[in-house]
């Protein structure tokens, strides 16, 4: 990535009087997320034999 | 192989991608692989595959922000790996067994 | 570099709920489901879900059938597992696979292997697509044809040594757990890998003919612990997510572990009857038909009997115990073909729970309480696999 995004979302100004974790929680949740892709056996369904 | 983020891919062929309300699945009929997209996004960057040169491009056309990016590759790359996405080559598709 | 106002992107990034929960609560369209396409059958295996054997004169038509095939390719339902009875017993079988292949549903089939001579092998070994199943219920014929009739041990070996010398490739043999088996599941395991199969292990369940012999069929405890042990160590043996029940024991076995029927598969009978797994075909469970004005898509997605399926179950008897979690209380088949509330415990409740309940059902004589299925296609008259005792070793 070449450039890096200096400005946190707009909401986290507001946050500038929570507590530092709340603030933390808003920021971070924009970035880690789980993971976007399960992967799962079509064979291991319960009801087809 | 981990993606290459300036190359193009495609869906392949044999995958069938059946929109979900929580993303989609995707079945790889050789293969029989079956893969859950767990985000709207992550299923509009495939289905935007075709369309864009890299899946750099991909990434900035639908909009994701680049500070899930790392996720987007971790999930692109388990796509990946379960050829389910392919590098896009630039001949004419001949016409697989995708609906 | 994304403008400021598409920080969020297109749709904010949400906690994704588990795989398993989005099933629970059911899918728009099925992911795959089972097709008996004939209730007609060479065999007359004791425990015999469909209780198959004679064709049922109402079986959907070439052109019904290939309706419902361009149903499912329109819901873009993955894949059918075609079974029976004997499914190749149709005369229209390869009709209906190539329709459903060239369709973009993809095929596994069941089958006892009588029928797959040179000439069905080859055409097999030619089609994309397309797995086939081979049931086999014992190593050697001892054990087999003692649940399956006389012959059909060596009828499944030839089927396997004929699909190999037509380079068919991988394809799986299906076992269901019995007594009498699960000291052979080792030998299984190698027959399978000599011919470069996959070996899936599946419940037995008393529904269809199964009712009858399920009592001296099923395993003992000590052999379900026996056989969980065994699959935890080999996650390379497919188990169709048939064991979730015997979760309780420990770590997770592989496979969603969760009751797939009405949510994310069903079956479709050969007249047409959905029901909301195959075994289960009983009017209690019946959905809908085929044929019926909305099609297999207004039975899925409106039916009554599924949509009460995929709302949230209550635990009821095994609300009080820390395993629920994991076994989700077991098999609604199970239950309700040996007399028991679907609020009760499994009938093979690793903890045992079920065991007083079952008891009061034998000592009550309450032959009126076991639900018998409603359809019976068993053929009269033919010779059944002599019964189910086998000197212990």
């Amino acid at each position: 990535m070449d450039t890096a995004i200096e400005n946190p979302p707009t909401d986290a100004a507001a946050t500038d009087l929570l507590e530092p974790a709340e603030a933390a929680v808003t920021t971070d949740d924009l970035v880690v997320e789980e993971l976007l892709v399960e992967e799962v056996s079509i064979d291991g369904m319960c009801g087809v034999y | 192989m981990p993606v290459d983020l300036d190359a193009p891919y495609t869906l392949d062929p044999q995958v069938s991608l059946r929109p979900e309300r929580f993303g989609a699945l995707a079945y790889h009929f050789g293969n029989r692989k079956l893969s859950f997209l767990k985000h709207p996004d992550l299923v509009a960057v495939v289905e935007s595959l075709d369309g864009t040169g890299s899946l750099r491009a991909s990434l900035v056309a639908v909009g994701v922000d680049e500070r899930r990016w790392p996720t987007f590759v971790t999930a692109l790359n388990t796509l990946e790996a379960s050829e389910m996405i392919c590098i896009r080559s630039e001949r004419p598709e001949v016409d697989g067994a995708r609906a | 570099m994304p403008a400021p106002d598409s920080l969020l992107a297109p749709q904010p990034p949400t906690a994704t709920r588990p795989l398993v929960e989005e099933f629970r609560s059911g899918l728009d369209a099925p992911i795959c489901l089972t097709w008996e396409i004939t209730y007609a059958c060479n065999l007359a295996c004791v425990h015999c879900l469909s209780s198959s054997g004679r064709r049922d004169p109402r079986e959907l038509t070439t052109a019904q059938a290939k309706d419902v095939i361009d149903e499912l390719e329109r819901l873009q339902v993955f894949y059918v597992n075609i079974g029976g009875g004997e499914p190749m017993l149709r005369t229209d079988f390869f009709e209906i696979v190539d329709h459903a292949v060239d369709h973009h549903v993809g095929v596994k089939f069941s089958t006892n292997g009588t029928y797959i001579d040179d000439a069905a092998a080859e055409r097999l070994a030619s089609m994309d697509y397309l797995d086939i199943q081979v049931s086999l219920d014992g190593a050697d014929a001892t054990v087999n044809d003692l649940v399956r009739g006389e012959g059909s041990h060596a009828a499944a070996m030839a089927a396997m040594e004929r699909l190999a010398r037509a380079d068919f490739g991988p394809f799986k043999i299906s076992l269901v757990v019995t007594r009498h088996n699960v000291d052979q599941l080792g030998e299984f395991k190698r027959i399978a890998d000599d011919f470069g199969a996959q070996l899936r292990v599946t419940r037995l369940r008393p529904s269809g003919r199964g009712a009858d012999s399920w009592h001296d069929l099923h395993p003992t405890q000590d052999q379900q612990r026996q056989l969980y042990h065994w699959l935890i160590d080999r996650p390379d043996v497919l188990t169709g997510d048939s064991f979730f029940h015997l979760s309780a024991l420990g770590d997770p076995l592989p496979g969603l572990n969760l009751c797939g029927a009405g949510r994310v598969v069903c079956l479709i009978d050969p007249v047409g009857d959905v029901y909301a797994c195959p075994f289960v075909i009983h009017d209690e469970f019946r959905a809908g038909n085929v044929l019926d004005p909305g099609g297999f898509t207004d039975v899925w997605r409106r039916s009554e009997l599924f949509t009460s399926l995929r709302e949230p179950e209550s635990p009821g008897a095994c609300a009080s115990c820390g395993s629920y979690d994991a076994c989700q209380g077991g098999c609604m088949a199970s239950k309700f073909f040996v007399g028991l509330d679907l609020t009760d415990p499994d009938p093979e409740c690793v903890k045992g729970a079920a065991e007083p309940l079952l008891a009061a059902i034998a000592n009550g004589g309450s032959t009126g309480l076991i639900p018998t299925p409603s359809l019976d296609h068993s053929r009269p008259g033919v010779p059944v696999p002599a019964p189910v005792r086998l000197r212990r070793k």
